[in-house]
């Protein structure tokens, strides 16, 4: 199988990283990327305090919290896009397994790679549709030719829910798609490099109620394979699609638990009124 | 903290006052279908019968103002917690209007007289326990009083026990007198309509620990109703 081959191909040409111990939690549950003292700045605003958050492994995490409570600036952290802004200050560590992804010796676009990211509006390269989903691939030199290339392609498109209304045009550019597809053809680029985590930032909030309804059932199948991280203004959709629910509030992690819980009777009395909707 | 959607709450304060009338009305019920039982006084049973009416009304309205709420608001947490607790505490309130109702109905149906200073004296107690249980079950719910309702809850065994020792007497009155046995079957019934009264009260009031906690209390109590124990032949 191709995705196997890609996989083997990214641990060969690993650069050595530092290591730690393997993370999990009290619980005993594997975790796949840990924040813990994450403060940010931006410039002299402080966006984020002392945040200590726990992502478990092949478990979809939702981010909530009213606009500007720096759940996507926390969600952002994980894989550094807050470098591409010049007054932006990380401190603390966040581990991705054993590796603290903000150590110097670790290769950005490595770690981009190990875990992607779909943003809130879907951006497609203005490109064909094969393209899109290939482009990532190629530029991390993953397969070693045109028909495993297909293959990543092909599985990439499957795996987004998207090949069998595609499968017939791949040449198409990926713009001409509509705005669900678009995103699950953003979705299909970023499992195309096969991460380990995929970052959501409000992955739906410019889908109608039907794409809305297949993006969240591909996170739902994504699960099995990656650990989701997904940033959402809908709080049913947070109920709908994630196991734990983590709730920001003013730059601060206020309650993080699990979703059902968190949902029928959550401890802290900013969640409850955040979520019954008496301020935001 | 009121909800941003003011008419969020307007919604639910609609539910809980729907609910809190209900209680009041089934409280009155049980009072006069008892003081009928007791006074044999026909005209109040007839008066009890109909007000039912009013209480399945409401329980109607209840349930169909949650299910709007349920549809329009998708309510969570303490929200969510009340809305299911008035479906479910309505639900009860029903039951005990129907219960209430079915007391009066006997009383209606009784032909002749059972003079007992005993029989009446237990059943006036045992209403006294369980309206009292209900009262308090309800002013829980009005205050989301979780103390009240827990102390409620570990009540019931009370009740229970006086109907067990109702069905022993009603028991020996119809084994002596076969004549009685008619009327006896429907004061047991009466008497067995007030302790599921009791065991309501019980339900509401853990709901009421689930709307005030989120915890739904699992754990058995103690069970003092022994006439299924009573009921086996003995030498």
């Amino acid at each position: 199988m191709s995705m196997e081959k890609v996989m083997d191909a990214k641990t060969d040409g690993g650069a050595a990283m530092p290591a730690g111990a393997a993370m999990v939690t009290a619980d005993g549950v594997p975790v796949k990327m840990r924040g813990s003292n994450v403060n940010v700045f931006y410039g002299e605003k402080q966006a984020l305090f002392d945040v200590g958050l726990d992502v478990r492994d092949r478990h979809v995490t939702a981010l909530i919290g009213p606009s500007g409570c720096g759940k996507s600036t926390f969600l952002r952290c994980l894989n550094r896009m807050n470098d591409t802004i010049d007054v932006c200050r990380v401190t603390g560590t966040i581990m991705l397994d054993r590796t603290d992804i903000y150590d110097p010796s670790v290769d950005v676009v490595e770690l981009r790679a190990r875990v992607g990211m779909v943003f809130q509006k879907p951006n497609p390269f203005p490109k064909s549709i094969y393209e899109n989903v290939a482009y990532g691939p190629r530029i991390h030199g993953l397969t070693r030719n045109k028909s495993e290339l297909d293959d990543v392609v092909a599985t990439s498109l499957q795996k987004a829910g998207l090949y069998e209304e595609v499968k017939d045009r791949l040449d198409e550019p990926g713009t001409g798609l509509s705005g669900g597809q678009q995103q699950r053809l953003c979705i299909a680029r970023a499992i195309a490099v096969s991460p380990e985590v995929i970052l959501m930032d409000e992955p739906c909030s410019a889908l109608d109620p039907i794409a809305t309804a297949k993006v969240e059932e591909l996170i739902d199948e994504l699960r099995e394979n990656y650990t989701i991280v997904i940033v959402t203004h809908s709080m049913q959709q947070a109920a709908r699609v994630s196991q734990r629910t983590a709730f920001f509030h003013l730059g601060n992690l206020v309650e993080e638990g699990e979703t059902k819980e968190i949902f029928t009777n959550p401890r802290d009395k900013r969640t409850q009124d955040y979520i019954t909707g008496r301020f935001g | 903290m009121p909800h941003t959607v003011t008419l969020f709450d307007q919604e639910l304060k609609a539910v809980a006052g729907r609910v809190s009338e209900m209680g009041g009305l089934t409280e009155a019920m049980l009072s006069d279908a008892v003081s009928a039982l007791t006074r044999m006084d026909k005209d109040l049973a007839r008066r009890v019968v109909a007000q039912d009416k009013r209480v399945d009304a409401l329980q109607f309205e209840v349930e169909e103002q949650a299910i709007l709420i349920i549809a329009r608001r998708q309510p969570v947490a303490q929200d969510l917690r009340d809305v299911i607790a008035a479906m479910r505490i309505s639900n009860d309130l029903e039951r005990v209007g129907d219960l209430a109702k079915n007391i009066a109905k006997r009383v209606i149906a009784i032909d002749g007289t059972f003079d007992s200073k005993k029989f009446a004296l237990g059943v006036e107690h045992m209403t006294e326990l369980t309206q009292a249980q209900l009262k308090d079950v309800l002013d829980a719910y009005a205050n989301r009083d979780e103390e009240t309702a827990v102390s409620v809850r570990e009540r019931d065994d009370e009740v229970d026990a006086i109907y067990t020792s109702i069905f022993r007497e009603l028991l020996t009155y119809m084994m002596e007198d076969p004549r009685q046995i008619s009327i006896c079957a429907h004061l047991l019934f009466c008497a067995k309509n007030i302790e599921r009264i009791g065991d309501h009260a019980t339900n509401i009031a853990e709901n009421v620990i689930y709307m005030a906690t989120g915890v739904q209390p699992m754990d058995d109590r103690q069970k003092q109703d022994e006439t299924g124990v009573v009921a086996e032949p003995s030498s």
